[in-house]
């Protein structure tokens, strides 16, 4: 009998996998709306955009493809000094004498001018982040507004927060952000600090001031009075200079644990109260009886969101042993539908890394999962030439000693471990450094409700992930760190108790 | 055909496909209507659409004249722009005749709903006859509908060999199984259902959403839901089984995104009217409409398009 080609026999017996081809595809559909962005941005001190006292400034670049977009300005110790100087002016001679209802005006009025803008903030905040428009569009801006909204009906009925006591803000606030959410972040801190009655001295992260700088300008639109709040950009320095002020009585800071640490310790013998929102390495865990396509969807939700810059990312994925290779499988398949590149094209679900620093920082870490002996699987997505991007990429076979299992990647990188039982699958969680997220899938209600009691996690989400509400406090256990933003106990934490 | 199964718990059934959360599934399809399609990736989605849509009219007044009018537009859906044919005009039994008049051996196929449709509450015997009148009268495809109260009350081997007896008596014609699934209610039922019928029948038959004529019909959701089960069904067993979301669907840009929801679930494989159809009236005009502003740069007056055939 002759040799068969291969060829026929692959005919005759077709492989049972999907395609996903080019038969049709998306044509760029690009966000062209004007984002109303200035060449050059200067501090927001006393309610007017002023110069650092150096005359110095910096670039900022966008992601996507490396060009310069505008040149901040660089807040040095004498600046960070005039702003606190003029948070401490309003606080004492207007804000703390402005009653919770008008307040609860400014703020509403914030939160409306923020919906007016969104498009242009939206914009703005993925050219000089990277995040796909999607995201900035339907998440990051109306999250913003919806903090500043709910954060204005708090401001006149604060004595409801702890009946029988008394309650008075701090003064002036010195606040850092991370570029991760950089707008949302701005509001997390900014709406509760305004609605308890405090000043508000703000960092935003170097590579991400634009959207707080364009704040700076809803301010003076909502007519804040001047001092109020004061925005001052540049690096850790900077950071430092506002965290380490002699009037910042309170200091709030969202970021790397690393640095967490540093200004805990810079901060150790003062008076000055603390919030530290920081890593995280979250598991979401997923039982054999879990809706399994939903499950993905969760799973790419928790980790491919915001190319995976979210300290509540679900960057280990614990499976029961069961279904381990049906998840994979089914994970691959709908990772071949993703589509990384040009974060601002509409059907962008993946954008740019926010830097080459952290692009560095992934690519060394995945190299590391690789060279400790995980399996890496990569979509097989083309990837755009210039700017930072980073294939979503998936881990398996990750045991608990790898780095990838217990650094926090910060990228779009998702370690896949299995568990037995849910005694083992709870011990593996609560086996890391950090406890700020957690998930939870299964169909079984009951064993929802043990598995949020035994994870020592800040947030646990149950057949669902990064789901957020301003209502909702939001913080962390262990080196994830301490005090929670939203709800009733984020506005707790801006107020002294007496 | 199978041997007559006995009533198997859905519990079981779940232990073997799996279940469906709705918050989970609602906010997977709510990504769908998120893509944005321009210029020629538009124009294709449009004509495939065209080339998908099931032209149906299911009315008690049909008349012979109607059904004739029917075919017409199915056979050559606007005067400019090139437009294809659909895929089938889709009518009651007694149209097949009048429609077979028209677009016998045309690339249009002659759909009929048989089998007691829309309720299913006759005889199985008559219901048989009915489907065996239909394709003698020259009907390529039948659209039957499923024993709810049999999947309802637990006896799924009732319900499956009810589907697998249609299938002999289809012949040659293609089937689909219409699940009703407003009725079935739950998208766990739905996934349920779909795995039962798509056990009986042929490769490149068809799983259905709705006969159209309760109140609520085809969605993004229990589309997923359906084909995700087809995805699940095929990858296991290799037979491909074809969907058609039914009721509902009037507008091009309603139809895009169950296009997109093809696309990123199944694949290119099932981007064609082999394995997806509409079950749609109003539909081809709209996208039609939409074809033409496409080509022209500009929306055109109303009267251009027969809004006339709205009960199609």
């Amino acid at each position: 009998m002759p040799k068969t080609p291969s060829k026929t026999t692959a005919k005759t017996h077709p492989a049972r996998e999907l395609v996903f081809g080019d038969l049709w595809e998306y044509d760029p559909a690009p966000e062209t709306a004007d984002p109303k962005m200035k060449k050059k941005y200067d501090l927001f001190i006393n309610g007017e955009f002023v110069p650092a006292k150096s005359g110095k400034y910096f670039p900022t670049i966008n992601p996507a493809d490396e060009t310069k977009i505008a040149d901040i300005a660089l807040a040095g110790a004498n600046d960070v000094d005039a702003a606190c100087k003029a948070a401490q002016k309003a606080f004492t001679h207007v804000w703390s004498k402005t009653s919770g209802q008008e307040r609860g005006k400014y703020l509403y009025r914030i939160a409306r001018l923020l919906q007016d803008h969104a498009r242009e903030f939206a914009i703005a905040e993925t050219l000089d982040g990277g995040k796909p428009i999607k995201e900035s569009r339907d998440f990051d801006v109306p999250m913003a507004a919806a903090h500043f909204f709910y954060h204005a009906g708090w401001a006149d009925k604060l004595e409801f927060l702890a009946p029988g006591r008394k309650l008075s803000p701090h003064g002036v606030v010195g606040q850092v952000i991370p570029w991760n959410f950089p707008l949302l972040m701005l509001a997390w801190k900014i709406a509760p600090a305004l609605a308890t009655g405090n000043c508000v001295v703000l960092k935003p992260a170097e590579t991400t001031s634009i959207t707080a700088l364009k704040f700076g300008e809803i301010c003076q639109e909502a007519g804040l009075p001047k001092g109020v709040v004061n925005i001052v950009s540049g690096a850790g320095e900077t950071g430092a200079a506002v965290i380490n002020h002699p009037l910042t009585t309170k200091v709030a800071f969202t970021g790397s644990t690393e640095v967490g640490k540093l200004i805990m310790r810079s901060l150790a013998g003062t008076e000055k109260k603390m919030t530290m929102e920081l890593g995280g390495k979250a598991a979401n865990i997923v039982f054999d009886d879990a809706p399994l396509d939903q499950a993905v969807e969760g799973i790419v939700n928790g980790i491919f969101f915001n190319q995976g810059h979210v300290c509540c990312a679900g960057s280990r994925l614990l499976v029961q042993e069961s279904v381990a290779d049906e998840v994979l499988a089914k994970l691959k398949r709908r990772m071949a539908v993703l589509r990384v590149g040009d974060p601002m094209d509409k059907n962008t679900d993946i954008g740019a890394i926010n830097s080459r620093e952290q692009l560095e920082r992934i690519t060394a870490l995945v190299k590391s999962g690789v060279d400790e002996g995980a399996e890496l699987h990569q979509s097989a997505c083309k990837l755009p030439t210039k700017g930072f991007f980073f294939r979503p990429s998936v881990f398996a076979n990750v045991s608990m000693s790898h780095r990838i299992a217990r650094e926090e990647i910060f990228g779009p990188v998702l370690s896949i471990l299995t568990f037995r039982t849910p005694e083992e699958a709870v011990e593996k969680a609560n086996n890391t450094a950090y406890g700020l997220s957690a998930g939870v899938w299964t169909d079984k209600g009951s064993r929802i409700l043990k598995m949020s009691t035994l994870l020592k996690a800040g947030v646990v989400w149950a057949n669902t992930y990064n789901k957020f509400d301003p209502a909702s406090p939001f913080g962390g256990y262990k080196e994830s760190g301490f005090g929670r933003e939203g709800g009733k106990q984020g506005l707790l934490d801006y107020l002294k108790i007496s | 055909m199978p041997a007559p199964q006995t009533p198997i718990s859905l519990r079981r059934l779940f232990d073997e496909i799996g279940t469906v959360d709705q918050v989970g599934i609602e906010e997977r399809v709510a990504k769908h209507t998120t893509r944005s399609l321009k210029k020629k990736s538009k124009v294709f989605g449009l004509r495939l659409a065209v080339t998908m849509v099931d032209l149906t009219t299911l009315e008690g007044k049909d008349t012979p004249g109607k059904v004739a009018s029917l075919c017409q537009k199915a056979l050559c859906p606007h005067d400019e722009g090139d437009i294809p044919p659909t895929a089938a005009v889709c009518v009651y039994p007694s149209m097949v005749r009048h429609a077979r008049k028209h677009v016998g051996g045309t690339q249009v196929k002659i759909a009929s709903v048989a089998t007691a449709f829309p309720s299913g509450q006759a005889p199985l015997k008559t219901r048989l006859a009915e489907v065996r009148a239909a394709v003698a009268d020259g009907a390529d495809e039948i659209d039957m509908v499923i024993n709810r109260g049999a999947f309802l009350s637990g006896e799924f081997g009732l319900m499956q060999d009810e589907i697998a007896a249609v299938v002999e008596a289809c012949g040659k014609a293609t089937l689909k199984v219409i699940l009703e699934v407003s009725e079935l209610e739950t998208y766990d039922n739905i996934r349920a259902a779909s795995f039962l019928a798509m056990r009986v029948i042929r490769p490149g038959d068809f799983i259905k959403t709705s006969t159209g004529k309760t109140n609520s019909n085809a969605t993004l959701g229990n589309n997923q839901v359906m084909l995700e089960a087809i995805r699940d069904h095929y990858l296991a067993t290799g037979v491909p089984i074809a969907m058609k979301p039914a009721g509902g669907i009037r507008t091009a840009k309603q139809a895009l995104h169950f296009l997109i929801a093809v696309k990123e679930t199944l694949g290119d494989e099932w981007l064609n009217n082999r394995r997806y159809r509409f079950g749609a009236s109003a539909l081809l005009n709209d996208l039609v409409r939409q074809l033409e502003k496409e080509r022209t740069g500009a929306y055109q007056a109303p009267w251009n398009f027969s809004e006339a055939t709205e009960g199609y």
